[in-house]
């Protein structure tokens, strides 16, 4: 299936500043792993040094954060839109 | 020079300046006086025994957070200057703390508030807007809090005469609130003892405003300021100043002896063990400035390290990756 995965700005310079990517997954593990294989660099800010999502990065299939569905085994339908999104507001103390 | 002697030479008297709240009333007279304790049992073991490691916990402001030090400061100091007067509005962008803060002096002060957040906010912040009674403008959460920033400046530059536009980023009221409230504190409470500060950055207020009052009275203390490691990083409230729009207040020269990045992953273990073995239940970047402190205090023989501790984890509890692990 065809997805496009929304990029946050703060990893835009890895994805050559595209804020978002399209690629072929059936599930999100499938698509964001597509998308490390294609962006080698955003691996380490991903990922943990088990390979498992970093705690604090929220994943959304649509409108639903991965951690309520089957988190990176969620199937990927038609048209699939993901959005990465780290689960601070940003710099604002 | 033992720490009585040298309080006795300056003439203004320990604590903070009464300046920086004149004008106040009610609640918003209890901002700042806040507690400072020693950490012993977190870095036991990690650091030589004669040094001393210092929290202070803000989030025993009235608003709950060291933003209500910074947005009294902002208010008070434009109604004093006619900036801000009755009938206007009160905008700002905002993660969520200086928001909180704004809503409670603004509240208190009789004036409506309207904030810019990104949506990926916590439902804590949120509901804390809402029962505050703010307008609030969610903005892209991709965009991070840059896009709030922007977005403020959108909307003060539409109606000049009706907003109030802080600009916490831009506003020397933010770190003079710290410069007179923050750092007397700190030099009272550690009998001047105080060798090292350490503190993270948002809009940097905290840090300029302390430093700059801790090294005029005394320019040998060390000045360490602590961002994100990364761009792409899960310390609420910190701002990895390389990649972001940098706050015209963050003037670091002569000010940060030492700069650090503090990992993501190492702040959240340390927030867990704040609460567990401290039973200091402290928010997600009091962890790293913790981490910041104890990387100080390691290459120290002796000291008295000072770090702020900006929120309390009452705010963070329903993000499950926190306390997880």
């Amino acid at each position: 299936m065809a997805v496009t995965i929304h990029i946050p700005t703060p990893l835009r310079v890895y994805t050559e500043r595209q804020a978002s990517v399209s690629v072929e997954a059936a599930t999100v593990g499938e698509a964001l792993n597509a998308l490390t294989t294609r962006y080698p660099s955003l691996t380490k800010h991903l990922r943990d040094g088990e390979g498992k999502l970093r705690s604090f990065v929220n994943v959304y299939l649509g409108e639903e954060d991965i951690r309520f569905l089957q988190k990176e085994a969620t199937p990927i339908g038609a048209s699939a839109d993901l959005t990465i999104v780290p689960s601070i507001a940003g710099g604002a103390a | 020079m033992d720490a009585a002697r040298r309080l006795d030479l300056f003439s203004t008297k320990p604590g903070p300046s009464d300046e920086w709240l004149a004008g106040c009333a009610g609640l918003i007279c209890r901002i700042g006086d806040t507690p400072l304790v020693r950490l012993k049992r977190i870095a036991e073991g990690v650091i030589a025994p004669e040094v001393e490691i210092w929290a202070k916990l803000e989030w025993f402001n009235p608003g709950g957070s060291v933003k209500d030090r910074a947005a009294a400061g902002i208010i008070l100091d434009a109604e004093r200057r006619g900036l801000l007067r009755p009938g206007m509005i009160i905008l700002d962008s905002s993660s969520g703390n200086t928001g909180i803060a704004y809503a409670m002096v603004g509240a208190a002060r009789g004036y409506k508030v309207k904030l810019c957040l990104p949506a990926n906010a916590n439902t804590e912040r949120k509901r804390m807007l809402n029962a505050y009674g703010v307008d609030i403008v969610y903005t892209d959460p991709l965009e991070g809090s840059d896009g709030a920033i922007l977005k403020a400046r959108e909307i003060a530059a539409s109606n000049p005469e009706l907003y109030f536009y802080c600009d916490q980023y831009s506003n020397e009221a933010n770190w003079k609130a710290h410069f007179h409230s923050t750092g007397p504190e700190i030099w009272r409470d550690t009998g001047g003892r105080v060798t090292h500060f350490v503190a993270t950055l948002g809009t940097s207020g905290t840090f300029m405003g302390t430093s700059r009052y801790l090294k005029a009275r005394n320019r040998d203390v060390h000045c360490t300021t602590v961002e994100p490691d990364s761009p792409f990083h899960g310390l609420e409230g910190l701002k990895h100043m390389e990649t972001a729009i940098v706050p015209p207040i963050y003037q670091p020269e002569g000010l940060a002896d030492l700069a650090l990045g503090a990992p993501t992953e190492e702040a959240l273990v340390l927030v867990r063990r704040l609460a567990r073995e401290e039973g200091l239940l402290a928010g997600i970047s009091s962890g790293a400035a913790l981490w910041a402190a104890i990387e100080v205090a390691k290459t120290l023989t002796h000291g008295v390290v000072v770090t702020i501790f900006p929120d309390g984890g009452s705010r963070y509890l329903s993000e499950a990756h926190v306390w997880e692990g």
